[in-house]
């Protein structure tokens, strides 16, 4: 089996993995963490997709090897922002819980001093 | 010539796996923090020493020696930082109780 | 023997990705990503992508990881609440079946993948020479899609102002993250002098290489965005209060060259972000200077989150 092949079926565990542990995790901070595994394996399949473009002398297709390096970046970009959201939500509620029916602990003005 | 130089490469290379798999172990098996730390740092220390300097004689440049030794003394650095810090905050998380 | 190791590394990669899923402690969690993320470095490697893996390297697991385990310090008074709202069995198995089904269909998919498989390398061959780099990712991502890298520089700024504006209203203005107290003569400080220097040799090195070889100014950014990180880690620096116009200037500067390079286009060449024959590579080395700082400011101080001290007096 080719490394190509390979690593596109181990990308395609990955994403199942991630978006399992995006379900059932209740914590947003472990859900952004299984996020970040499909989107690991959303990038290793695309890049077993440019392996297989190897042409002209080059290990793999360098246009879908460029996008994932800005894909990279702008997924670090993405979890950068949830995670301040997460922390901004945690230092107003001291909760970070997302059920609806969760115990409103919400006190204006306390943390405000 | 080259075939000394595989030999050291073999060797040197397997010495370093050696130490690896030493540093697993003890990092597994060791009872407490600081004895895992002490099983970690000789896998880095060591283990990686003896790779680059195994790896040393296959480079085809001077340049691309120099960044392997760059490599280890990087991950020297990093590696008695690191356990320096986790072993003194277990002291003082020690001292707390 | 190739295809052993890359089976143990596949292997390996699942289970830390199942670890992460898994594992019942968040920082736990956190841990096996990093260790993953370095795994898929080598991945990388074997995929013959090293510009990727320099870049999963430094962002996806060094930065990310980095991100990860300082919000899961923070929240782990949570972590109890939270483990009492899992699901019930259904959703599990509902979930467990949702997974498996999206991943059977994508392994369908990349078995069936077509033959030959379609690739633009020759076309980036054909015109490499025109741009005058060597290294043809950076040809693609500062030449052929250069519209890309300019809208990514511009999401990382939005992202970055985005996290700021989190800010409660009387911090704004003010300095992000906490004051880190560490010890003046202990070891931290003693890293944050010594590695510096060497951490932004390498930086500069690895964006100037990326011109011919592996690397690039995400990469090089990273690298010096860590430093910069470690000295305020070790108390021997402070994060900047967010409302100074030296940041400002800096912030904006490298989207805002590439855009006056992309307007210059329009009239010099017949197309946004078109460069004139002949002078490709020195506006590229333009934008990729003005680019470094903005980068390097941006990533490190995304990390360091929203200003959570007031503005100076």
């Amino acid at each position: 089996m080719s490394a190509a092949t390979l690593f596109g079926l181990c990308a395609a565990a990955l994403i199942g993995i991630g978006l399992y542990g995006l379900i059932v995790n209740p914590h947003p901070l472990r859900k952004i963490l299984a996020f970040n595994v499909v989107g690991s394996g959303v990038f290793m399949l695309f890049g077993a997709i440019a392996r297989r473009g190897a042409a002209a002398g080059m290990g793999g297709d360098p246009v879908p090897q460029a996008l994932l390096i800005t894909g990279i970046v702008v997924a670090f970009s993405a979890t950068a922002l949830a995670v301040a959201l997460l922390l901004r939500l945690f230092d107003e509620t001291r909760s970070v819980s997302l059920a609806s029916d969760a115990p409103d602990k919400t006190q204006p003005g306390v943390d405000d001093v | 010539m080259s075939a000394v130089i595989n030999l050291w490469t073999v060797i040197a290379v397997s010495g370093g796996a050696v130490f690896f798999l030493a540093g697993t172990t003890g990092l597994l098996r060791f009872p407490d923090a600081f004895t895992r730390l002490h099983a970690l740092t000789k896998a880095d220390n060591l283990g990686l020493g003896l790779v680059v300097l195994g790896l040393l004689p296959q480079m085809d440049s001077v340049s691309g020696g120099l960044k392997l030794l760059c490599i280890w003394g990087l991950v020297l650095l990093s590696g008695a930082t690191a356990s320096q810090l986790i072993a003194r905050a277990l002291v003082r998380r020690d001292v707390q109780r | 023997m190739s295809d052993a190791l890359n089976i143990g590394l596949a292997g390996l990669i699942l289970g830390l990705a199942l670890w992460s899923i898994v594992a019942r402690e968040a920082f736990a969690a956190v841990e096996g990503f990093m260790a993953f993320g370095l795994l898929l470095t080598l991945a990388w490697v074997q995929l013959h992508g090293i510009d990727v893996a320099l870049t999963e390297a430094a962002i996806g697991g060094g930065l990310t990881g980095a991100l990860l385990i300082g919000a899961a310090t923070r929240l782990r008074s949570t972590e109890a609440a939270a483990r009492v709202e899992g699901p019930g069995a259904p959703t599990r198995w509902l979930a467990a079946g949702v997974s498996v089904a999206v991943t059977a269909a994508l392994a369908v998919g990349v078995l069936a993948l077509p033959v030959p498989a379609p690739t633009l390398a020759p076309d980036v061959a054909a015109h490499i020479a025109v741009t005058g780099v060597g290294n043809p990712i950076t040809a693609v991502l500062l030449a052929f899609r250069a519209m890309d890298t300019l809208l990514e520089a511009i999401v990382l700024l939005f992202a970055l102002i985005g996290v700021w504006s989190l800010a409660p209203d009387r911090f704004w203005g003010g300095r992000p993250g906490l004051r880190q107290q560490a010890d003046p003569n202990g070891i931290l400080a003693y890293v944050a002098r010594v590695l510096p220097p060497i951490g932004v040799i390498a930086g500069i090195y690895i964006f100037w290489v990326g011109a011919d070889h592996p690397g690039g100014k995400f990469q090089g950014a990273t690298l010096m965005a860590a430093m910069w990180l470690l000295v305020m880690m070790a108390g021997l620096a402070d994060a900047p209060p967010i409302s100074r116009t030296w940041l400002r200037i800096l912030l904006v500067a490298g989207p805002l060259v590439f855009i006056a390079i992309g307007v210059v286009g329009v009239v010099t060449a017949d197309a946004f972000l078109a460069y004139p024959p002949g002078i490709a590579k020195p506006l590229i080395l333009v934008i990729e200077f003005a680019l470094m700082p903005t980068l390097t400011l941006i990533l490190g101080l995304m990390l360091v989150g929203a200003p959570q001290r007031g503005p100076l007096p």
